[in-house]
Formats: structure tokens, C-alpha cells, sequence
């Protein structure tokens, strides 16, 4: 038993880590006082723009997952451009032009299938992303890499710290000479382009074609993730654990002993429950940026 | 922003814009014909001929096919089907957003009405000409329970509805299919097939749309429109619901309660659309269904209320058109047009909407080069 549990571990953490790099996205995104709702059709567009990459790449270059990769995020960063454009310059609801990249990410990924493929999903890949010793993903790596350079940029630096600002108090910052639409704006292209990455990360180690149901609410899951961490590097990492250990658990409990007496919806329902668990518990102190979701205005109060 | 109404030039076009921009049923108009601009535009970038597109539509709206010369009433009858959901859904949406809430959670409630829906249509008994309605009735309630507790968190923990609707929405959908594989002799995907008396009768749509799937829900969902409208524009809750979503603080101080407010919107919002998941269950199938994934009414229903400003007229004239693109998908793969275009229509209109925020800006705009002008030909003074 001990075994089957040891043996899960790059299981879990090859699930934990899309979460982790898209809910990163989400809190450098929210932080700055953007809510990005969008995470999960970001998420679909990086796996299908990784998953088409790396089919028509794969026979012609070893390269081929990394080019797969940085096409992910360059069209995770473009498509975010929209909800950028709506939300920050345009003062529009955050929400509405979140819905409309996640209703236009699902038409518009298989759509693209069907002109490319002639079928509902991506051709399937030979070869996936290769795990490294201990059958662990690269994508792990990624994943711890983009937390302590989101923690060093959003603590460390001036930069950082400026960002935070424009999600806490967005009219102190305009007034300490900080530009809040081009930080709102920078900040929501780097969730983009993380959560596009995220999307890579899943659809290369996780599957072998990109589908409508590739990504499955883990963009969902990964903003749960920003709101149970409370908002903090920390929390975040420890929250994606949690929730990606979960939806791993859900997969493979079939194979543990112990666990065979729950049902499989148990472990799928738990992020969900436990999210909003603690956001009623945590009701009354404020974690949450305090600015996130609403527009700048200049000259408001 | 007096200077808005002192700036209104003489000329025509001008005050035409004005109009325009003042309008939401304009606007609407203009995003949903934009919405389709683009459509034909990206079937044309992938070389594929866009008359397909509107053929498709041309025989949803009408039944009658371009090509063939071939009429056939069924095609209505399926438009209106898809419509029923989308409607409904599009009020769940619309009902909240009127008291100031952004319900995404439709979705969840949807499932809630429709596993309550199965539940009662497999364990009740038959009775004849009151079953389905039962079902449909614990439906819109179970829903609204569903729905209800959100906007009880809302007020009570300032949880946000977002957030939490999109939690209950994947809480919904895995005890959905925890619950209906629990019924016995029920397999992965289905439950045993329901009792004549739990299936919403067709009547005489039945003969009239050459047996199409659209049954006397058509009835429930008109009901529902009348009522959305008389509570929300004729009731003293509905004017409670209204003032508490243009200005909370404002509502507080005349003695409304933003605790009940919320909690009855989300309630009467989540009823909707438990009808919606009801409605379906039961009218366009004769058995339950463990849910393999979302049916994505809900998701839609966010794009028809906006495009249906919320409003009982608008939201019903919205669902009939996203109800259109969904029920010409499959004579659009007929005719070699991805049949997803009607999803990225719809995600363009809902973008598009929310672009719409710039119009705003652009009077704001216009109201300040007024204003300036203005003072420049007063010679600037403290006027």
C-alpha cells in the first residue's frame, strides 16, 4: 500500500503542475486587480496550440515539445490581450470578457481542429514530454521555477511591489506616479501567457491529443487555488499540492486498498468543497486583493 | 455631464450616434450582427463558403431547405427545443444581474433541476397528467435551493458569487453523477428509462412540427418569461431586487433587506434555470442521464442575457437566436461548415459585449472635448 502510494508521487506532481503554473498567472493577474476567470479557456488554448506544435513537429525535430511550449505561451499571451484590452483599458466587467475567451476558447480550438485534423480533436502525439529520473516531468521543474520567480518579482523588486500596489489601491499608486492600466495590463499577458503554458503542460504529459475535455476545469481548480492560498506565493503552492494531489487521487484511487470504500467523485469534489469552505471561514479578514475587480478609473476616489 | 445634453449638435448624425450609443437594444443588435460579421469572415479565411452558414439558418428558422426545396416543420420544432434551455438559463443569468449579482452558476443550478427532475420522474408515482409536472416543480425548487444558498453566502459571509457559483457548478455536476449512479440498475451513462407519465407531453406540437422533440415545456417556458417580467417590473420585490442591484448602500437605507434581496434573486434565478435542467430531462429524453460533462446550457445563458440586457422581452428574443445557432449545428456539418462557428459566435458577441464598456468611455470623451470647447469660447473664465 505504502508502495502504490510512493509510487503516485509523479503522478501528482506531474497533476499539480499545470495548476500551480496557471494559478501563478492567476494571482500575478489578480494581485494586480484584474480577476482572470479566463485561466480555464487559456488553459485549452495553450493544449490545443501545444498539441497541434508538437504533431506536425515531432517527426522533424527533438525540439519539438520545447517549440510546443513557447507557442503555448505566446498564444496564451495573445488571446489574454482581449480580456486585457476589455478590462483594463475599456473599464468593462472583468467577468463578462472572462466568459467570452472561455465560451470562444472551447468554438475556437475545435473549430481550428476541424480545418487542420478534419475531426473534432488534434491528431495524437507519438511521443509525449520524456519524464526525467524518477519518471518525474519536466513540467515539475517549470512549475517550481515559475513560483520562486513570480515570489522574487512580486516581493523582491520594486516592480513587484508596484504591482501589488495597483491591486490594492489602485488611486495611491496612479498618485505615487505609478501607471496602473500599463501594470494591469503587463500583469494580465503574463497570466496569459502562464496559463497558455500551463495548458502545454498538461496536454504533453497528461494525454496525447488535444480535445474539448483536455483541460476539464483544471483552469477552474487553479483559480479555486489563488483564493484558498489567499493570495501568496505560499499559498498558492501549497493549495495547487492540495487540489492537484486530489484530482490525481480521483484518477487513481482504483488502485489503492484503502481508499476503494469512496467513491470516485469524492476526491473530484474536493477542491471545489474546501474552497468554498474557507471562503466562508476566512470571510471576515481580507486576503483578497482589495482592488481586484474593479476597473480604474482616473480621478475616482 | 450636463454638457452632454448642451453639446448636441444640430447636425443629424450626431444625434443619430447618440441615440445609437444610448440604446441597449441598438447596441445588441450591433454586437450580435457583428458577432456574425466575423463568423462569415473566418468561415471565408478557411475557404469555406459562408452561404452554407446562413442556408443552415434560413432552414432552422423556417424548415425549409434552399437546396432540396424541401420543407419540413420539424426543423422549427427543434429550433424552438434548443431555445427552451437557453431561454430559461438566459433569465437565470438576467434575474441575478438585475439585484447586482453575476449568477455563473447556472450551470450548477441546471444540473441541480435536472438530477431532482430524474429522481422524481424514476421514484414517484405515476400518476397521469401530474407527474411531470411534479418533477418539473421539484426541479425549479431543488434549484432554487442551490441557487438560494449562494445568495445567502453573499450577503451573509460576503463570499463572492463568482467565485463560489463556480465551486457549486463542479459540486453539482460530481454529486450529480454520484447520486444517478446510485439508482439501481443504472449503468455508467444511464438510468432505466422513465414511466410514460414523467415525460412532458408533445400534444398537438407533435403533429404540428412533424414529430419533433419540442414538447408543452415551450408552455412552461412562456409562463416563466411573464413571470420574470410581472415580478421584476410589476412587484414591490422586484423593485426592492432592482434598487438593491443599482445601489446596495441606497437600498439599505430605505429599509430593504440586501440579505433577503439577495438571498430570494438567487433563489427565483436558480429556480429558472432548475426548469431548464428539468425541461430537458424530461422532454428530450426518456431516461436519465449520468452526466459525462456540462451540457453548457448554462455557460450560454450568460451570452443570451447580455445580449438580452436582462430585460423579459430581450432575453426571449436572445434565446430564440443562440437557440437558432445551436439547433442549425448539425445541418451546418451537413453543408461542411465546422459546426463550432456557433460556439465562437457566440464567444464573440459575449467579447464584444463586454467591449461594449468603450461607448461609454467614448461619450465620457466626447462630453470633456465638449466642455472644453465650450470654455475656450467663453474665454476660459470661471463659467
Amino acid at each position: 500500500m505504502m508502495h502504490s502510494l510512493l509510487d503516485m508521487v509523479p503522478s501528482i506532481l506531474m497533476m499539480v503542475a499545470p495548476i500551480l503554473i496557471a494559478a501563478l498567472g492567476g494571482l500575478v493577474s489578480e494581485r494586480s486587480g484584474v480577476v482572470n476567470i479566463a485561466l480555464e479557456g487559456l488553459m485549452g488554448i495553450g493544449a490545443f496550440s501545444a498539441a497541434t506544435v508538437h504533431v506536425l513537429l515531432e517527426k522533424s525535430t527533438d525540439m519539438s515539445v520545447w517549440i510546443a511550449l513557447a507557442v503555448a505561451m505566446a498564444a496564451g499571451l495573445v488571446i489574454s490581450s482581449i480580456h486585457a484590452l476589455a478590462s483594463v483599458s475599456l473599464n468593462a466587467d472583468q467577468v463578462i470578457s472572462g466568459t467570452g475567451i472561455n465560451l470562444l476558447a472551447t468554438g475556437g480550438t475545435v473549430f481550428l481542429c476541424e480545418i487542420i485534423f478534419h475531426q473534432e480533436r488534434t491528431e495524437p502525439f507519438e511521443l509525449g514530454m520524456m519524464p526525467g529520473p524518477g519518471g518525474v516531468y519536466p513540467t515539475a521543474y517549470i512549475a517550481i521555477a515559475v513560483l520562486l520567480i513570480v515570489w522574487y518579482l512580486l516581493y523582491r523588486r520594486p516592480w513587484g511591489f508596484r504591482l501589488r500596489a495597483c491591486g490594492e489601491h489602485p488611486q495611491a499608486a496612479a498618485s505615487a506616479g505609478i501607471d496602473v492600466k500599463r501594470t494591469r495590463w503587463i500583469a494580465v499577458l503574463i497570466s496569459g501567457a502562464l496559463a497558455g503554458l500551463a495548458g502545454a503542460s498538461l496536454v504533453l504529459t497528461e494525454t496525447i491529443q488535444y480535445t474539448m475535455y483536455t483541460i476539464n476545469g483544471a483552469g477552474f481548480i487553479a483559480l479555486a487555488a489563488v483564493s484558498f492560498g489567499r493570495w501568496t506565493p505560499k499559498g498558492v503552492g501549497g493549495a495547487s499540492l492540495l487540489f492537484g494531489s486530489a484530482v490525481a487521487l480521483a484518477i487513481y484511487m482504483v488502485n489503492i486498498t484503502v481508499l476503494r470504500f469512496l467513491p470516485p467523485e469524492f476526491f473530484s469534489i474536493l477542491p471545489y468543497v474546501i474552497t468554498l469552505v474557507t471562503l466562508v471561514v476566512f470571510s471576515g479578514k481580507d486576503y483578497a486583493p482589495a482592488a481586484a475587480g474593479q476597473p480604474f478609473e482616473k480621478g475616482g476616489s | 455631464m450636463s454638457e452632454v445634453s448642451t453639446a448636441k449638435g444640430p447636425r443629424g448624425g450626431k444625434a443619430l450616434l447618440d441615440a445609437f450609443i444610448g440604446s441597449n437594444g441598438a447596441l445588441s443588435v450591433f454586437v450580435v450582427l457583428l458577432g456574425f460579421a466575423c463568423g462569415t469572415l473566418i468561415i471565408m479565411a478557411v475557404g469555406r463558403n459562408p452561404d452554407g452558414m446562413y442556408l443552415a439558418l434560413l432552414q432552422t428558422l423556417t424548415g425549409y431547405n434552399a437546396t432540396s426545396h424541401v420543407w419540413n416543420s420539424r426543423y422549427v420544432g427543434e429550433w424552438l427545443t434548443a431555445s427552451m434551455p437557453l431561454i430559461l438559463s438566459g433569465m437565470s443569468m438576467g434575474f441575478a444581474a438585475r439585484t447586482g449579482l453575476f449568477n455563473i452558476g447556472a450551470e450548477g443550478q441546471y444540473i441541480v433541476g435536472l438530477t431532482a427532475a430524474q429522481f422524481v420522474a424514476l421514484f414517484f408515482p405515476p400518476l397521469v397528467g401530474l407527474h411531470w409536472i411534479l418533477a418539473v416543480a421539484a426541479g425549479g425548487l431543488a434549484a432554487a435551493f442551490w441557487g438560494g444558498f449562494v445568495g445567502w453566502l453573499r450577503a451573509k459571509y460576503a463570499v463572492s458569487e463568482v467565485v463560489a457559483t463556480i465551486m457549486l457548478n463542479y459540486i453539482a455536476f460530481f454529486l450529480s453523477r454520484y447520486l444517478t449512479r446510485l439508482i439501481p440498475d443504472a449503468n455508467t451513462y444511464r438510468t432505466p428509462s422513465f414511466p410514460e407519465t414523467a415525460l412532458i407531453p408533445r400534444g398537438f406540437l407533435d403533429e404540428l412540427t412533424n414529430h419533433s422533440r419540442l414538447s408543452v415545456g415551450i408552455f412552461v417556458v412562456l409562463a416563466c418569461v411573464f413571470i420574470y417580467w410581472l415580478v421584476l417590473e410589476r412587484t414591490k420585490l422586484g423593485f426592492e431586487l432592482r434598487a438593491t442591484g443599482l445601489n446596495r448602500n441606497a437600498a439599505l437605507y430605505a429599509g430593504i433587506s440586501v440579505t433577503r434581496s439577495f438571498t430570494t434573486s438567487m433563489a427565483i434565478a436558480g429556480a429558472f434555470a432548475g426548469i431548464a435542467g428539468a425541461i430537458v430531462a424530461l422532454g428530450s429524453f426518456s431516461y436519465g442521464r449520468v452526466l459525462g460533462g456540462y451540457d453548457n446550457y448554462g455557460f450560454n445563458g450568460i451570452a443570451v442575457a447580455l445580449v438580452g440586457n436582462s430585460r423579459a422581452g430581450g432575453t426571449l428574443v436572445s434565446g430564440l437566436l443562440f437557440g437558432m445557432l445551436a439547433s442549425a449545428q448539425p445541418l451546418m456539418q451537413s453543408r461542411q461548415i465546422p459546426k463550432e462557428i456557433t460556439w465562437i459566435i457566440s464567444g464573440l458577441v459575449v467579447v464584444f459585449v463586454s467591449l461594449r464598456a468603450g461607448f461609454r468611455l467614448l461619450v465620457e470623451w466626447r462630453a470633456k472635448v465638449a466642455a472644453a470647447r465650450g470654455q475656450a469660447s467663453t474665454g476660459g473664465d470661471d463659467a
